[in-house]
């Protein structure tokens, strides 16, 4: 099938097996049990999610896949507690949650800094709504600016900044909360290829230097593969989990690992997974728009 | 000059263009009223008389139409008179432009006819005053209930049906009764520019409310804010340049109002004046008086717009020097550093599409 011969995805090398064995050990920070979401439709009922159970251990970073329709912004959407489960429930460290809280902090797809304030007043606002002084809450604030490259952008506005950039204070707004998981939604997923590319590099740099443990939505194959220690693929209708893959792919990553073999059967995985039918193109109902003979003669 | 298209479809005119254009847009009217009053072919459908000659009810001074006038000379020539003269005139309701142009001047320092009467200066502020306390008193009820419907779906549903209804009763029906109630003062002008307001207001502010992006609310919510603080913290400043916006249109509707309002019970204000001035047929008072309240309403309106740019810089508007001066802090010394010359600590990102 493949035109070079790739390894098995789960065959791990003595290094990935053992940061394996060591995350396992690590306490689970988040956790979803059995979730089911059930939306009422014109036929009934549409049940856009069906018993999806994931857990993340600390400083693991977890990547959600699927096709389009598997529910994978709904699930991230009850983790964080934008939407609730009709059955099931969400653990953060072994309490259940069902509303949003400074402890889950999430990243959009779309930009949603607050337009009215300067960047450094859209870091410092979950720590002045957590009750901490302004002073106190200026001087954190600009720790995570800093961290994210933007010092010397503190007191510009929202609409100053590029996507990249604006994408970059999204994460150091949720970080400043100090929160124990940081849920994106796709967070790169409006950006152009090279931005997004950058923005990969910046987060496992920032994934690496703090204590958080992160759970991502992507689309994206490489980016999944680029970036997770494991990956839930969702299939759809319902959606349900299809595999939890261990990336075997060894840390820490760098874009040279693109096209290694242990990187590619995982890739590989993922599209007999996502795109089962690969290899039978959709075919398209076809036009005539000119007449044949006419070229040939 | 830029080579522009003149007709492009959705699309800003050149600066420069832009401008004249604006100029033109009130030379034009002013131009076509010009040339109404001072060409006396284009229209002048009367004769003023200069001269009676032997005619028994002409008189000097006095306007008869055209018709009348020829058919009074062919009689007084069939009688061997005195032909009788006149130029061609334009009727008494309107007067040329410098007419009224001296009116704008002359209306404020002549003095009223009887004692008791206002000035007009007096008027016209009786008249603001009216707006602005019928605009005030609305907006402190209208504005808090409009914000707390787009919010709240309780309170939406509760209040949002009736106000429906009733703002499609024409706040004038309300005059016999608002006089019956609150006497024969300012009282019922207030109440019906109250009545003409608040409930649009209400909906206006409402409907509005309830635009502010949910994801702004969303992400503020996983910061840890709800309640209270997610209303005053995110609701409010994301639509404040919004609900300004439509205070500047209420207003506006609120001026309408006023001349309804101001002849219910006792005529007074600005309206009372340009009845008044119509019933002793000096109408550049009447055109003067109307181009006042033009003004002003425009004036208004282009002021709060200055302030507005000036207000909401986050939304696109930009603070001139005398807002920045009161409103802006001194800038922190980092920025004032990253300002300097000849220092870029960041890379900064190529743009992206």
């Amino acid at each position: 099938m493949h035109a070079i011969e790739l390894p098995s995805y789960k065959e791990q090398s003595p290094e990935v097996a053992d940061r394996m064995a060591r995350l396992r050990e690590r306490p689970v920070i988040m956790e979803a049990r059995s979730i089911t979401k059930r939306f009422p439709s014109e036929q009934g009922e549409n049940t856009a999610l069906l018993n999806v159970s994931l857990h993340a251990r600390r400083r693991e970073f977890l990547s959600i896949i699927g096709p389009s329709g598997c529910g994978k912004s709904t699930l991230i959407r009850i983790l964080a507690g934008l939407e609730s489960a009709t059955e099931g429930a969400v653990l953060l460290e072994g309490k259940v949650v069902s509303v949003p809280g400074p402890e889950r902090g999430m990243v959009f797809q779309g930009y949603t800094l607050f337009p009215w304030l300067t960047i450094k007043r859209n870091v410092m606002f979950g720590l002045q709504v957590g009750g901490l002084s302004d002073m106190l809450a200026e001087s954190e604030a600009m720790q995570w600016i800093e961290m994210v490259g933007l010092a010397d952008f503190a007191d510009h506005y929202p609409h100053q900044l590029s996507g990249g950039m604006k994408q970059r204070v999204a994460i150091a707004r949720a970080l400043a909360n100090r929160p124990r998981v940081l849920l994106m939604d796709e967070p790169f997923g409006a950006l152009d290829a090279q931005t997004r590319a950058r923005m990969q590099s910046y987060l496992l740099q920032i994934w690496r230097k703090v204590d958080i443990t992160i759970i991502f939505i992507t689309h994206d194959l490489d980016e999944a593969v680029y970036l997770s220690d494991r990956i839930l693929v969702l299939k759809a209708n319902p959606g349900e989990v299809a595999e939890l893959i261990e990336v075997p792919v060894p840390q820490p990553r760098s874009p040279k690992q693109f096209l290694s073999l242990e990187f590619l059967a995982v890739k590989a995985r993922l599209e007999e997974l996502i795109h089962p039918d690969s290899g039978v193109e959709d075919e398209l109902p076809m036009l005539r728009l000119t007449c044949v003979d006419d070229e040939v003669t | 000059m830029s080579h522009a298209p003149w007709l492009a479809i959705r699309k800003e005119p050149p600066a420069r263009r832009s401008a004249i254009l604006t100029v033109l847009s009130f030379v034009l009217p002013l131009v076509i009223w010009c040339l109404v009053s001072y060409v006396p072919f284009i229209w002048h459908p009367l004769v003023e008389i200069t001269d009676s000659g032997d005619s028994i009810y002409l008189e000097k001074g006095g306007l008869v139409d055209r018709a009348s006038f020829e058919q009074e000379n062919a009689r007084i020539a069939s009688e061997n008179g005195r032909q009788a003269r006149g130029v061609r005139a334009n009727p008494v309701y309107l007067p040329a432009p410098h007419e009224v142009a001296r009116a704008m001047y002359t209306a404020f320092t002549t003095e009223p006819r009887r004692p008791e009467e206002p000035w007009l200066h007096e008027s016209l502020w009786h008249s603001i005053r009216v707006v602005f306390l019928a605009f005030w008193i609305s907006s402190i009820i209208g504005v808090p209930l409009g914000i707390l419907c787009g919010v709240f779906g309780l309170i939406s549903k509760l209040f949002e049906p009736f106000i429906e209804f009733f703002r499609y009763l024409p706040a004038p029906v309300f005059g016999a009764l608002a006089v019956a109630v609150l006497g024969i003062g300012d009282g019922p002008k207030i109440a019906i520019i109250f009545i003409g307001t608040f409930f649009q207001q209400v909906l206006v502010i409402a409907n509005t409310t309830r635009k502010v992006e949910p994801a702004l609310i969303e992400a503020a919510q996983t910061l840890g804010a709800r309640g209270a603080t997610l209303v005053r913290r995110v609701v409010l400043p994301a639509i404040s340049p919004h609900i300004y916006r439509d205070m500047r249109i209420l207003l506006g509707w609120a001026w309408t109002y006023l001349i309804v309002a101001e002849v219910v019970g006792a005529s007074t204000g600005i309206t009372w004046f340009i009845n008044q001035q119509a019933k002793y047929r000096i109408y550049e008072n009447v055109y003067a008086a109307i181009l006042i309240i033009g003004v002003i309403g425009f004036g208004t309106d282009y002021l709060l717009g200055v302030i507005e740019k000036n207000l909401f810089v986050w939304n696109g508007g930009r603070r001139n020097r005398f807002f920045r001066f009161i409103m802006d802090p001194a800038p922190p010394i980092r920025a004032r550093a990253a300002a300097a010359p000849g220092r870029s600590a960041i890379v900064r990102e190529p743009s992206e599409g």
